[in-house]
């Protein structure tokens, strides 16, 4: 199976696994050769984090067996896999914040000296592991405050100090830049020299496309297509994932009216997040929102829904002043944020679905405060119907996939009939299939009439969806776009002027 | 609570109303302790008994509901103990010390109480002092202050009936007391239930970003709710106040720790947004007929703290593995 012809350092045959009578993984074959980065994708469910878990010891398979370096392998817990050699970097990150690099990266086995912990020798070795990825941070230096992609590389650097010769990255670029994300790629293009190696998950197909060196597509617990190059149209591996043909990722373009619905005059945030940002938005228009992490763009769209302060500028709906002091004078108004974090901001995991929706929705099932059940029940159904969320309102958020959370965030604001509608990285983190579906909500939405801005780090997305786009750079709001002009290179000349 | 008149279609119905949502297995574990001590005792299984079961449940049973809704929101209030002796010391001073009608020494009383409260609240909400902290505090400033009252001393000399309210059975089964708590329970659970405002705890006990981005005012909400544990605090007193017919302020130290018992047996999760105050009233039920249980068998009471501590874990253990399933 092996197309690079190098001997593998890692074999998977047969893997199968089942939780009871549910099988998840149907026989997995797989390889991975020393120095090759193999992107194992697939949509939610399709089976890729039970294979990258049997591989790092995580889950036991129930069938099937594993070859490591040319010897049997069955790591029975963790602990065992990260000994022979299997680093995996989760999506999660699971540093101490309270703990400096060196700590971190040697909790649990700490290098010992006389029966106590020898600190030098910790320190010496952390910071040879930062060398080895051209890292320029001290050990000693507290994890706490770091950005998101140092985290991300000290957790490589940790695993590679523990002598990982095959490392799993879970959705690395996740939460990261574009700049970030290139930054992670030198770092992987290094590792990877040095005959490491890596499994790549992730639903960002263009960077898979720029990193990978073979690429497997999961579905449904089964690999569905191996592609021997990375050289294939994102098109061809979008089918596979998602096993039908697409014709469209993207509905036609929203067709805006003349009428001017929100008007943002010289908005600034009191922490200089962004400053000085102007721009109208059209009934039924859609605005993508583009720029680099920390350019303002979150900052920007949670102040407009009231749930940051503002400190100077106004917000204008149908020409009255709306500039909103909380999320309720906002949602009051007809503006309301589906956020950027779902689980910490849009949705509370251990409670059901219905209670979720009603949570932004109180009036419309109470009477003078008094809640009905089974008005909840029916709104809740009506709207679960409505956004295609594929569920029971009796069902608990959180054993959802992360598309259908999403859908259940969505349909909680827009079952308010609101006339402004932001999505903060709409998409992130969920599979092709919900995505699209995603895309054909916002559309209806402007459609009806909604002015709808998007914010996103996916330009693919932003030029998509949108009719015109507001790029920020550093706070300051750099141009925007109209559809016909932009594309990649001038959202990225703006993005980083 | 306003006074709008419930509307037809929000009536509650009977099934959902004594769902127990969640609390099934502390449920089933107060009848069994039940039908155990039918068998093992003569004395547990008469109307009497049940009746002294409710009288000495009714203090132990108002500071749980306050408490439920604390712990609801993800907070814990430690004050509960402190506050009630507060209440009845303020109760005893405006009452038998300054003469005062009894509706104004309670009314003054419940005052304290919720500024106490409120104060605690704001500290917690706008100050983001830790609620552990902002009530240890409490605790100890509403036990010095009950105690300045009458620097140490007791207070006794209430008016007759106000003692007989705790001792005559109206109805032959029920004392002001005792239906004092069973209203107390019946507008708990139903403003829970029913009420936005009641609703709206679950959801900031559950997240309370999202909650916050969700249009809750989750400020005047917690200091609401710190507010009015504290007034329940407060009536838990003076209804200790009216079966003891005498006031001291070292009077309800250590009931936080009941209460916070009584809600965990309940199934009430003490990182907030699951639980309620059905749940609390089987927890509370579960302390008392053990407790009274306990003494029919003549177990020393050394024993019974021991067999109490048991049970709380027993309880958040079965929980726990009924959660992981």
């Amino acid at each position: 199976m092996t197309q690079t012809g190098k001997t593998p350092i890692l074999s998977l045959r047969g893997i199968r696994k089942s939780y009871g009578p549910i099988q998840v993984l149907h026989g997995i074959d797989l390889d991975v050769a020393p120095g090759e980065v193999v992107a194992l994708l697939g949509e939610n469910g399709a089976g890729k984090s039970t294979v990258s878990n049997v591989m790092s010891g995580t889950v036991l398979p129930s069938a099937g067996e594993m070859t490591w370096q040319g010897a049997p392998y069955a790591p029975a817990n963790p602990r065992e896999a990260i000994d022979a050699g299997v680093g995996m970097i989760h999506q999660e990150l699971l540093l101490l914040p309270h703990m400096s690099i060196a700590e971190n990266m040697f909790v649990g086995r700490y290098p010992m000296k006389a029966g106590r912990l020898d600190r030098r020798e910790m320190e010496r070795r952390a910071g040879a592991g930062l060398q080895r990825l051209g890292l320029d941070i001290s050990p000693k230096r507290l994890v706490e405050g770091l950005s998101t992609a140092s985290q991300q590389l000290i957790e490589i650097a940790k695993a590679l100090t523990l002598g990982s010769k095959l490392l799993i990255l879970d959705e690395p670029t996740a939460a990261l830049g574009g700049e970030e994300t290139k930054l992670l790629f030198k770092q992987i293009e290094r590792v990877k020299a040095e005959g490491v190696g890596i499994v790549y998950i992730s639903h960002r197909l263009e960077e898979i496309r720029q990193i990978a060196d073979r690429i497997v597509v999961m579905r449904d617990g089964v690999k569905v297509e191996e592609f021997p190059s990375a050289d294939v149209p994102v098109r061809q591996i979008v089918e596979a994932m998602v096993g039908r043909s697409m014709d469209q990722m993207f509905p036609p373009l929203a067709t805006p009216t003349s009428e001017t619905v929100l008007e943002i005059a010289g908005l600034s945030s009191p922490t200089g997040q962004f400053e000085d940002v102007n721009f109208t938005l059209k009934k039924g228009e859609i605005l993508g929102v583009a720029g680099l992490v920390g350019a303002g763009r979150t900052e920007l769209v949670r102040a407009i829904a009231g749930a940051d302060a503002i400190k100077s500028g106004t917000i204008t709906l149908n020409g009255k002043d709306v500039t909103p002091r909380s999320p309720k004078e906002a949602i009051q108004n007809g503006i309301v944020l589906v956020p950027e974090d779902r689980k910490l901001q849009g949705i509370i995991v251990d409670h059901k679905i219905r209670e979720n929706i009603a949570y932004s929705n109180f009036d419309a099932v109470s009477t003078a405060g008094w809640i009905s059940t089974k008005k909840v029940t029916a709104f809740a159904d009506e709207n679960i119907a409505k956004f295609g969320v594929k569920g029971s309102g009796r069902q608990n958020v959180g054993e959802m996939s992360g598309g259908n959370q999403q859908k259940v965030v969505i349909a909680k604001w827009l079952a308010r009939n609101p006339k402004v509608v932001l999505l903060d990285e709409p998409t992130r983190g969920i599979d092709v299939g919900a995505r699209s579906s995603i895309y054909e909500i916002i559309h209806e939405l402007a459609e009806a009439g909604v002015a709808v801005i998007v914010v996103s780090s996916d330009l693919e997305e932003v030029l998509g969806v949108s009719n015109r786009i507001l790029v920020m750079a550093a706070g300051r709001q750099a141009g925007i776009l109209d559809h016909s002009e932009a594309n990649d290179v001038s959202i990225i000349e703006l993005a980083t002027a | 609570m306003t006074a709008a008149p419930i509307p037809k279609d929000a009536k509650p119905n009977i099934r959902e109303l004594f769902s127990l949502s969640g609390a099934t297995g502390p449920f089933i574990g107060l009848i069994l302790l039940c039908v155990f001590l039918s068998i093992a005792t003569d004395s547990f299984l008469s109307f009497r008994n049940f009746l002294n079961i409710l009288d000495q449940i009714t203090v132990l049973g108002i500071l749980a509901v306050g408490m439920t809704f604390v712990i609801l929101i993800g907070g814990i209030d430690l004050a509960v103990g402190s506050v009630l002796a507060l209440a009845m010391m303020v109760l005893g001073y405006l009452n038998v010390t300054a003469g005062l009608p009894m509706g104004i020494a309670i009314s003054g009383a419940l005052l304290a109480c919720a500024l106490s409260g409120a104060f605690a609240g704001i500290m917690i909400a706008e100050f983001k002092v830790p609620a552990f902290i902002a009530t240890l505090a409490m605790m100890s400033i509403a036990r010095g202050v009950a105690n300045m009252i009458t620097n140490g001393s007791q207070i006794i000399g209430f008016p007759a009936w106000f003692n007989m309210g705790a001792i005559i059975r109206y109805g032959g089964f029920l004392t002001m007391t005792v239906a004092v708590m069973l209203v107390v329970f019946a507008a708990a659970i139903l403003f829970q239930r029913y009420r936005q405002g009641g609703r709206e705890l679950y959801a900031i006990g559950g997240n309370p970003e999202v909650a916050r981005l969700a249009g809750i005012s989750v400020k005047r909400k917690t200091i609401a709710v710190y507010t009015a544990c504290s007034v329940l605090a407060g009536l838990a007193g003076v209804l200790l106040a009216a079966r003891l017919d005498s006031v001291q302020p070292s009077s309800g130290v250590a009931y936080e720790l009941d209460a916070i018992a009584a809600v965990v047996i309940g199934g009430t999760s003490l990182s907030g947004g699951t639980g309620g105050v059905g749940g609390t009233l089987i927890g509370v039920l579960i302390i008392g007929v053990l407790r009274n249980g306990l003494n029919l068998l003549s177990v020393s009471p050394f024993l019974q703290a021991v067999i109490i501590g048991a049970v709380i874990l027993l309880a958040v253990v079965a929980e726990t593995f009924k959660h992981r399933r």
